[in-house]
């Protein structure tokens, strides 16, 4: 089956698209630790976070943290559950929603094409071992799982992020 | 004229006199009026609490039961001043300890509190009523336990906003059972869970008790549990107000809310479910003060919620409520005093709401009372700021803050100095002032010849040069706090008004132009003035005098140099100045 027509282009590590989604990035991160450039390039500045001055805008911790505790839980409240995705290796993170998938296979055939890697089958006893890379989260009790060993509904109520991870490490995880 | 009342008469007139400025104005008359004055004070407010010492203090006021002190300056609230700093309470509670057996109350703001600090509190005072908390850190639930346990007749415990190492809920239940004295007790700050029983019991036995703000981990479905208890509550924080969407949950809660004749203030809201806020409908007419700035609900859930408020004088909230929110406000809410309105995502350079300058307008062209204002937006205009001031010349505190260091007019693309201008000149009555966004040295041209009741100032990535910092110092004749940061402002505006200083409480500048070698000058030049420079990257006379200090922290003071500064805080007084000359002389060899 070939997916490539309907394969999502969101500019991955290591390719054309993203060396210039890179650039850019370093590029708008330089500028706004310069101080002002208001007249920034909407193209440029779009995917890069701000730098952050100390202490600007002036809101206190106290209500920053509390504002931040608020909105992760309704990160996963909300319909349209976004998770970070981040990969060893990889300089930036991603976000996609889990709630757009059905099952694990679509899940994971998602996450081999953004990051151009391959993890193979996932089998009960042995995890995803063999593979280059293996998907691995965090649930709700801060414990870093391996992806596919709950249900599927389960999965998506309790995956706070994912991270996929190199082979070599995630072993230790698949021979619970 | 002095010698004809006798003094138990000038005692009698002087106890209606509450307020300090009144109070040190009669001091002033005679040595007669001083020294009766003096022994029938019983509340003082320190602003800073290096500015004297506590042994000072009581020499002059040896009966006194109420002290209320302030430490860290403001700024530290937005991480500015280093951890360790200062701001030790302990010093001054063994002192207050020793001279006043009957001291009842002490409230505290921006200072370091210790469990030591608090347990000889407990310990001390006999008849202690009321412990206030704000912006306080340095102390865990431990040093809360022997407050409830020893404070026989405690009154009042609020907790602010501090930083409190929760390590349980326990503490609570060490109120004793013959506790039945609490009027406000405010622990919305805590993270760990009390224990529901020993509250719930606490409640029930203090029939006094008016304000009421519970942490987030008390469940809202045991919400009702306690408005039952305390139906004479005038003021209520929430805990958690989200639970599953259940019919029993929501008439449990729409039936005490009821039942709640007196409720004026409402505040808490976390995680908030927006389909539990028309339980609190029954009561919102009444409601005078609401703070919905932890509460993400949006429209139009918030801004219905907001508009059955119709008696509504203080509003905090998320820009949540965008423009439109507020313009339902100002057509709904005629008695708003103040606006508080906080940012959703302060460090997203986009705006994820639609609330702009426009919504600031329309409250202040619609409600005649409006005095007091804290609004966060991410565009500006002088046209909108020009109508506000029209609209609003009763104005008292006005803060803005636009998001983007040195953004200007979106329309015109000019600094904004006409629309501030517009407010100094227009809002004569003005006390606070905070400004953002482009501005030249011409606005502080228009603060110094207008804002002659200004207080206090607050400026940040504005200015071109001296001559702004100089406009102020010498033009704001009521100026008592002036904080600063990133602003090219350097020796010469701080030198040649040296002795404004010291007619101000404090002065604070970070990342400007002040050169070391200026602060030893007026270090030397002010004895009566601590000038303490701030440099976590190593000691100022490291480089040349003329290297800028990282922070400057000036304030006058009766106490001379304080004792218990960090490694990274030097103090520019004569002895100072030449023992650290004396180093770099020997590094010279």
């Amino acid at each position: 089956m070939n997916l490539k027509a309907t394969e999502l282009r969101l500019g991955l590590p290591g390719t054309d698209e993203s060396q210039k989604e890179y650039s850019s990035f370093v590029k708008s991160n330089k500028r706004s630790s310069e101080g002002m450039d208001s007249s920034c390039n909407e193209e440029e500045c779009a995917t890069a976070p701000k730098a952050q001055v100390v202490g600007w805008p002036p809101v206190r911790s106290y209500r920053k943290n509390v504002l931040q505790q608020q909105q992760k839980k309704s990160d996963s409240d909300v319909s349209g559950m976004y998770v970070k995705v981040s990969m060893d290796g990889a300089p930036y993170l991603r976000k996609i929603d889990i709630k757009v998938y059905k099952n694990y296979p679509d899940l994971l055939m998602a996450l081999e094409n953004m990051f151009k890697c391959s993890m193979g089958v996932y089998s009960e006893r042995e995890g995803y071992n063999g593979s280059e890379y293996a998907p691995t989260y965090e649930d709700k009790d801060g414990d870093w799982m391996l992806v596919g060993d709950v249900p599927w509904d389960m999965f998506v109520t309790s995956c706070k992020r994912l991270r996929i991870m190199k082979g070599s490490e995630a072993k230790g995880l698949g021979c619970q | 004229m002095a010698q004809s009342f006798p003094e138990d008469v000038l005692e009698h007139v002087f106890s209606f006199l509450n307020y300090d400025k009144d109070r040190n104005a009669v001091s002033l008359v005679c040595k007669s009026w001083y020294e009766i004055e003096r022994l029938c004070r019983r509340r003082i407010f320190i602003g800073n609490c290096y500015a004297v010492s506590p042994e000072i203090v009581i020499r002059r006021f040896p009966d006194v039961r109420a002290v209320e002190l302030k430490g860290k300056p403001h700024f530290a609230d937005f991480n500015l001043v280093p951890e360790g700093w200062g701001g030790y309470v302990y010093p001054w509670i063994v002192s207050l300890a020793r001279a006043y057996p009957w001291l009842e109350e002490i409230k505290l703001k921006r200072m370091v509190v210790t469990d030591e600090s608090l347990e000889l509190i407990s310990k001390s005072f006999k008849n202690f009523k009321v412990l206030v908390l704000l912006s306080c850190e340095g102390f865990t639930t431990d040093g809360l336990a022997s407050i409830a346990a020893n404070c026989r007749n405690l009154r009042e415990l609020d907790l602010g906003e501090s930083e409190v190492e929760d390590l349980s809920g326990h503490w609570l239940s060490h109120f004793p059972d013959n506790c039945t004295s609490l009027v406000s007790l405010n622990i919305s700050c805590l993270g760990s869970e009390v224990s529901f029983c020993a509250l719930e019991r606490l409640v029930a036995r203090c029939p006094n008790l008016k304000t009421l703000r519970l942490n987030r981990a008390v469940p809202l479905e045991k919400l009702p549990n306690l408005l039952c208890r305390a139906p004479q509550l005038v003021e209520l924080g929430t805990g958690v107000y989200s639970a599953e969407i259940q019919s029993d949950i929501f008439s449990n809660l729409a039936e005490a809310f009821l039942g709640c004749k007196q409720l004026k203030g409402l505040s808490g809201f976390w995680d908030v479910v927006p389909a539990y806020l028309p339980a609190m409908y029954s009561v919102c007419s009444r409601i005078t003060s609401l703070n919905l700035s932890y509460a993400t609900a949006q429209n139009p859930e918030l801004v219905h919620f907001v508009s059955q408020c119709s008696n509504l004088q203080r509003l905090w909230v998320l820009d949540y409520i965008e423009d439109a929110g507020l313009e339902a406000l100002a057509a709904s809410c005629k008695d708003l005093h103040e606006l508080r309105v906080f940012p959703s995502d302060p460090f997203d350079a986009e705006a994820n709401v639609s609330l702009t300058e426009q919504g600031l307008v329309a409250v202040s062209e619609g409600c005649p009372k409006l005095q007091s204002v804290l609004y966060f937006c991410r565009q500006m205009s002088n046209a909108a700021l020009v109508a506000i001031a029209r609209s609003r010349p009763n104005m008292i505190r006005f803060r803005l803050c636009i998001i983007e260091p040195r953004a200007p007019d979106y329309l015109t693309l000019e600094p904004l100095d006409t629309g501030f201008g517009a407010i100094v000149e227009n809002c004569k009555e003005l006390r606070r002032l905070s400004m953002s966004g482009l501005l030249t040295d011409r606005v502080f041209e228009y603060i110094g010849t207008h804002a002659k009741k200004l207080e206090m100032l607050s400026i940040a990535f504005a200015g071109d040069s001296d001559l702004g910092l100089h406009h102020v110092l010498s033009g704001c004749e009521s100026l008592r706090k002036l904080e600063i940061r990133d602003c090219p402002f350097g020796d010469k505006a701080l030198l040649a008004n040296a002795t404004k200083l010291e007619t101000m409480r404090s002065l604070w500048m970070s990342s400007c132009s002040v050169s070391f070698g200026a602060c030893k000058l007026l270090g030397q030049k002010m004895p009566r003035l601590n000038v303490e420079v701030i440099n976590e990257r190593g000691p100022p006379d490291s480089g040349p005098e003329s290297c800028p200090v990282e922070k400057l922290y000036v304030y006058r003071t009766i106490a001379g140099p304080r004792v218990d500064m960090p490694g990274f805080v030097w103090t520019m007084d004569e002895q100072v100045s030449s023992s650290l000359s004396r180093v770099t002389e020997r590094r010279g060899d």
